[in-house]
């Protein structure tokens, strides 16, 4: 740039420029930070080597040596303890992702419900909420598991449901599939009836945009689902074995189990949540104004329509960003399995796998970091979905 | 579609009869009576507080009256959902913070109500909400968000989306009263537009010229009750209650 040079610029001093100082300070943290981090990463290496004791991932190879109750991967006690942490791993996402779907659900439907003004209505989900709001979930998940999953009867007296599924204080039981030589042309059938329901969709869209008639999707798409797959069964055979569980002495044997722990632990955590999520869906709605409602109305919309069309959308820019925080207070929660024994992350990982190795460093650090990348990973997929909904604006 | 009862001429747009409401203790509207006639142009003022808006708001059933009768073209307004939301489709209205739909554009704005509530096809949804973008001047807009269009575009628009229902009946709710200054012209050129085309119109305005202009009838409403209606000519040089001389001193200056 340039300045006249008759034009003389008033000189400050350098230290009262800010852009200086900003730059200048950043770097003096910066230095902090390293320092302090290098001084506790030398500190506790030397530490360590004194007292012996052995660090780095190699442990992570070894045998582990002890069962584990749920593992949806192949697991057995000579597999190793990088095997366990995916077995813990894969047992958090499995609580979290059921847990985040049912509170969803849940959370919507008693958000709606509060607001309902049938008085019976309203006045049970308030109930629900302000009750499972307010109870610790810790002490949630010990009454699903205490209180209920341990106190069902034992195997012999199991509650059953028609000779195939069995409720009992060890489990859900339930019929396992496993494909037979005629599954290849029943999951054919399953693949074309998707297809067709995505034909469906597309085709009541462009008719809905054609003549005004709305064909509700669902109408065409249960036979659709129903009769493609119905009609391979009847051609070529059932297409998948079921084993059922049996009783075989003091248990049952074969078909799947949820393990109680597994059942309480989403149970509480679930149910915890969807108050949450309720109030945030309550909040959401009350915060578009009553404007909305009767611009809506006033041009003959059906109350169902009103919500579903001009409400909730507005509302939802409203309930995302704290539905993200349920989410993650959601997943965080479910470490809360190492109180009854739910082999998830913590108690697997950070608790028995800690125990064996004494390499707490890093057995800690990994289980952070997992924690830290399941979290991060809703956040962004929440913040992409906020933008989408958000309103445009000048 | 199964429409109520016709239970009056069509000499009658809107009949309210011994027309009460209350809010708790409050008696907001008193015996009010209005017979209103296919394409008259009437105009309600009268001091704050004095139930010109609620009255309006009975007309459509966004206010419940809780004695006495409404008629809008042959239905009557009772508690069944179907004759409210019938009596709906056939009456648009515009309120005073016009109530555009954010989340849509102006044409989806405009094309939502046909599509879902008249089974209109998209299409020809469209062409109707072009024809009524254009009747209020800005089509240019259409693709634009409420957020991104000045009040007076705004008031335009809901204009126009209640117009896209080809209501019988058109209620305003002091449509220029959040407007600025410069903008209010725009907004009542487009409502003397719809008067010389015969729209049945009820307003609710402080827009005096407006009603001398337009208006076959002007209404003064005082605490819930109708105190004087007339003729613009009469009620603005010869009017006849004390209420309506000091309302009319206090705005006329």
């Amino acid at each position: 740039m340039q300045t006249p040079a008759n034009v003389s610029r008033p000189r400050g001093s350098v230290w009262t420029d800010p852009k200086v100082r900003a730059w200048l300070f950043q770097i003096i943290a910066v230095i902090a930070v390293v320092a302090i981090g290098w001084f506790l990463f030398d500190n506790t290496q030397t530490n360590l080597e004194k007292r012996g004791i052995t660090s780095g991932f190699s442990f992570l190879n070894n045998s582990a040596g002890f069962g584990i109750a749920q593992h949806l991967i192949d697991y057995n006690e000579s597999h190793t303890y990088g095997r366990v942490f995916f077995v813990g791993l894969l047992n958090t996402l499995l609580v979290s992702v059921i847990g985040i779907v049912l509170a969803t659900i849940l959370g919507f439907i008693l958000g709606v419900a509060r607001l309902s003004p049938n008085w019976l209505i309203g006045k049970v989900a308030t109930v629900y909420i302000e009750t499972f709001r307010n109870i610790p979930p810790l002490l949630q998940i010990f009454f699903w598991y205490f209180a209920v999953m341990l106190s069902l009867p034992g195997p012999r007296a199991s509650l059953e449901i028609g000779q195939t599924f069995f409720l009992n204080s060890r489990g859900l039981y339930m019929p396992a599939p496993s494909p037979s030589d005629s599954f290849v042309t029943f999951f054919g059938a399953v693949v074309v009836a998707i297809i067709g329901i995505v034909l469906l969709t597309r085709w009541s869209r462009a008719r809905f945009e054609a003549t005004g008639r709305y064909f509700p999707v669902s109408l065409g798409a249960i036979p659709l689902l129903l009769v493609l797959p119905g009609l391979a069964v009847l051609l070529t055979g059932n297409p998948l074995q079921w084993s059922t569980p049996e009783l075989t002495g003091f248990n049952f044997r074969g078909g799947w189990v949820l393990i109680p722990e597994l059942i309480a632990l989403t149970l509480a955590l679930s149910i915890y949540t969807a108050a949450f999520i309720a109030e945030n869906v309550r909040s959401g709605i009350m915060a578009v104004s009553h404007g909305q409602t009767e611009a809506a109305r006033s041009l003959g919309m059906p109350a169902g329509k009103t919500l579903r069309l001009v409400i909730i959308p507005q509302a939802m820019r409203v309930i995302i960003p704290p539905l993200t925080s349920q989410y993650l207070n959601l997943a965080k929660n479910s470490s809360l399995a190492a109180g009854i024994g739910y082999p998830d992350m913590v108690s697997l990982f950070a608790g028995t796998v800690l125990n064996q190795t004494g390499q707490a460093i890093e057995v800690i650090a990994i289980t952070m970091s997992v924690y830290l990348a399941i979290s991060i990973s809703i956040s962004m997929l929440m913040n992409w979905y906020n933008k989408r909904m958000a309103l445009i604006e000048r | 579609m199964a429409v109520a009862k016709k239970q009056t001429s069509a000499e009658s747009m809107i009949l309210m009869e011994g027309v009460h409401k209350w809010y708790g203790e409050f008696h907001v509207l008193k015996d009010i009576n209005l017979n209103v006639k296919p394409g008259e142009r009437i105009v309600l003022c009268g001091p704050s507080g004095s139930g010109k808006s609620t009255a309006i708001r009975c007309i459509n059933r966004l206010e419940e009256h809780q004695q006495g009768r409404i008629v809008v073209d042959g239905t009557e307004l009772t508690h069944d959902l179907k004759h409210i939301e019938a009596v709906r489709r056939e009456v648009g209205m515009v309120f005073q913070h016009f109530n555009l739909f954010p989340h849509l554009s102006v044409l989806q704005n405009c094309t939502l109500a046909p599509m879902w509530v008249r089974k209109m096809p998209k299409r020809q949804a469209e062409e109707v909400a072009m024809h009524f973008l254009e009747r209020v001047r800005i089509p240019e807009q259409a693709l634009k968000y409420p957020g991104q269009l000045s009040g007076g575009q705004q008031q335009r628009v809901a204009i126009a989306r209640a117009l896209c229902m080809k209501p019988k009946i058109m209620l305003f709710d002091e449509p220029t009263s959040a407007l600025d200054p410069e903008m209010v012209k725009e907004v009542l050129d487009t409502m003397i537009g719809l008067a010389e085309d015969g729209m049945t119109m009820l307003c609710v305005t402080h827009e005096m010229g407006f009603a001398r202009t337009v208006a076959n009838r002007v209404i003064f409403l005082d605490k819930g009750e109708i105190v004087e209606q007339a003729d613009p000519e009469t009620f603005f040089n010869n009017p006849q209650n004390e209420r309506t001389k000091l309302f009319l001193s206090q705005i006329l200056h």
